[in-house]
């Protein structure tokens, strides 16, 4: 069975630094991955990578992304753009600034509906309608009409959902989408998530920072450090018996109920240089992290 | 703008007026020269000079003088011009549409000009090109418009003698309009060949003013568009598969156009006030190029004429661009 995702050692500069150092993960037709690490992993960066959204002064030094077995870095972009927004889709992290703000909501899901599928404007509407019913979104007509400001942070969220699933995607890249969201509306976004990637057979590639949000909906999961890969596996086995020491740093790291919340001391990017530079040990960098 | 909005505005004209025209009035009087200096022959008797001063009131005190002549303005007579002798309304009425049509005239070349330049200059951000659209942004800013205006006089109408370098329209040409305002309306009754005459001379002028404000034009819309495009609804259509140029005229252009039209909008107050040098320059018939003559003959009923003219135009600018921004942002639309 061919991979719905695959990236395969994958480097990415931004100037001298590297932020991907040979990345590599697959995600599976259906499977929900969870792609963790802290801030300056480089998770996002793989994410965007893979959705060609980097910044002007990343370069991709080597490596491969394939989606479905396609090159997605070798192919034209005409056919990469096709693939985008359809079969590739994004659900972005800050709902507030995610939306055009002088267009309507019903103008921003048709638009893209219509870019993508061949629909006339009122087949894209009472389409771009239906979707809003299926993030829960009541009224959808009355939702159309409006401009994001007239709505609710959450409310934004779903219709970000909505779009992220409108061309029936076989891959959905949630970039931290919580994160931006309190927390009775972060479990809400997430069973929306859930019930519609079953709905559309998609498989999602959740990246977050978030151990607790894995463990309820990634079957799998891959823990990023410093721009490489230190463990992945089951979630179930990564986060009981986890294999690395900064696998089990992250996890004490994590705030719950019943203790208090050891400091994850983040590694100094001087350290990381010195540390990937030289002869790369995974013991160095437990160290570092569990230090 | 709610409506709340627009009738405070509304009720703010007036009293606004009412400051200019004590601050214009109060100053003419207060500030050396006066009109009857100018009339006067050599030699002429006290007595004489007492009689004219009496005949235009200027022997009043300051205040009764402002009240007189408020009174009359808010019946609608401005007065009669101390140096052209005709009715200052009536001036103001036949040079105003000159003015306004040649004002038009140049902004919408400099729009054209400068949403162009805009566009280039943002499809090449970030190559080595785009140096070329920002330095040709900037010097055509450093240069004001009267500059351009003896430079374009030296061009065309002297070095290469393309186009007419004085007047509204040749002399010869018979007119015959209902209306002062000559471009509109011969382009509105189908009469082009009067309207193609007045293109003619308003070409040089109309570049004048147009060019320094194209120019402003392009740098606010370029800076505009630069920073919509970073914004993540303009990244994340990226990752929905448009094209850059999609992006950039449907995504990024209408929310860029905001803050153009906010910033932009009001610096067409300093093309207007630009006419009155580059009117002068090419002797067109508006009113900035009699405001000239009548700052020169101390001519206080015009000039005070004049003043409220321009703050009454000044005042509609600021209004319109209000109205188009509140258009353009729904954000605004609602409060």
């Amino acid at each position: 069975m061919t991979a719905t995702l695959t990236v395969d050692g994958l480097k990415v500069a931004i100037g001298a630094a590297n932020v991907l150092r040979g990345a590599s993960l697959e995600v599976q037709p259906g499977e929900v991955r969870g792609l963790v690490g802290e801030s300056g992993a480089g998770k996002s960066m793989l994410g965007r990578a893979v959705l060609g959204l980097l910044p002007s002064n990343a370069t991709i030094t080597s490596g491969r992304i394939a989606f479905e077995g396609r090159d997605l870095l070798a192919m034209a972009e005409a056919e990469r753009r096709g693939l985008l927004g359809r079969r590739i889709a994004l659900i972005p992290q800050d709902p507030m600034t995610s939306l055009n703000p002088v267009k309507r909501i019903g103008a921003q899901i048709g638009n893209l509906l219509r870019h993508h599928l061949d629909l006339s404007k009122r087949a894209a509407l009472a389409r771009a309608a239906e979707l809003l019913t299926e993030v829960a979104i009541r009224e959808p007509e009355r939702v159309l009409a409006l401009y994001p400001h007239e709505i609710s942070g959450g409310m934004r969220q779903r219709v970000l959902i909505a779009m992220a699933f409108a061309c029936d995607p076989a891959l959905v890249i949630a970039d931290e989408p919580t994160t931006a969201l309190d927390v009775t509306v972060q479990r809400q976004v997430l069973q929306l998530v859930e019930r519609l990637r079953l709905r559309y057979g998609s498989a999602v590639l959740f990246v977050t920072h978030d151990l607790g949000v894995v463990a309820k909906i990634c079957r799998s999961m891959t823990v990023l450090h410093a721009g490489r890969v230190l463990e992945e596996g089951e979630t179930a086995n990564v986060l009981t018996r986890p294999r690395h020491a900064y696998t089990r740093a992250l996890l004490a790291a994590t705030p719950r109920a019943d203790r208090p919340a050891e400091a994850l001391r983040p590694v100094p990017p001087a350290l990381i240089e010195q540390l990937w530079s030289e002869a790369y040990r995974l013991d160095d960098v437990a160290v570092v992290g569990a230090a | 703008m709610r409506w709340g909005e627009l009738i405070r505005r509304f009720v703010l004209i007036p009293p606004t007026l009412f400051g200019v025209a004590v601050i214009v009035f109060v100053l003419l009087r207060v500030v050396p020269g006066d009109p009857i200096a100018m009339m006067i022959p050599p030699g002429a008797s006290e007595a004489d000079i007492g009689r004219l001063r009496a005949l235009y009131g200027l022997d009043q005190p300051i205040l009764q003088q402002f009240a007189t002549w408020l009174g009359q303005v808010a019946s609608g007579d401005f007065g009669r011009s101390i140096s052209v002798r005709q009715n200052v309304l009536e001036l103001l009425l036949a040079r105003l549409p000159a003015t306004i049509e040649l004002a038009l005239l140049a902004t919408m070349i400099a729009v054209l000009f400068g949403v162009f330049a805009a566009l280039i200059g943002i499809l090449l951000r970030g190559r080595r090109a785009e140096w070329i659209v920002d330095g040709g942004i900037g010097m055509l800013l450093a240069i004001p418009d009267f500059l351009w205006a003896l430079i374009l006089l030296l061009l065309f109408g002297v070095l290469i003698p393309l186009l007419p370098i004085s007047g509204r329209i040749d002399p010869e040409i018979d007119l015959s309009l209902r209306s002062n305002f000559y471009l509109i309306e011969s382009v509105l009754t189908g009469r082009f060949d009067i309207a193609f005459a007045l293109l003619h001379h308003m070409i040089l002028p109309a570049l004048a003013l147009a060019l320094p404000f194209a120019a402003l034009v392009a740098r606010l819309l370029k800076a505009s568009l630069a920073e919509a495009e970073d914004q993540d609804y303009a990244q994340i259509a990226r990752a929905r598969g448009y094209s850059r140029p999609d992006i950039l005229l449907h995504e990024v252009f209408p929310n860029a156009l905001i803050p153009t039209v906010a910033l932009g909008g009001v610096q067409v107050t300093l093309l207007l006030g630009g006419t009155v040098l580059v009117e002068r320059i090419f002797s067109y018939e508006g009113i900035g190029n009699m405001a000239i003559d009548a700052v020169i003959n101390r001519d206080f009923p015009l000039i005070q004429g004049l003043v409220l003219t321009f703050a009454v135009l000044f005042i509609a600018l600021n209004l319109v661009v209000d109205l188009v921004v509140t258009m353009l942002d729904p954000r605004l639309r609602h409060g």
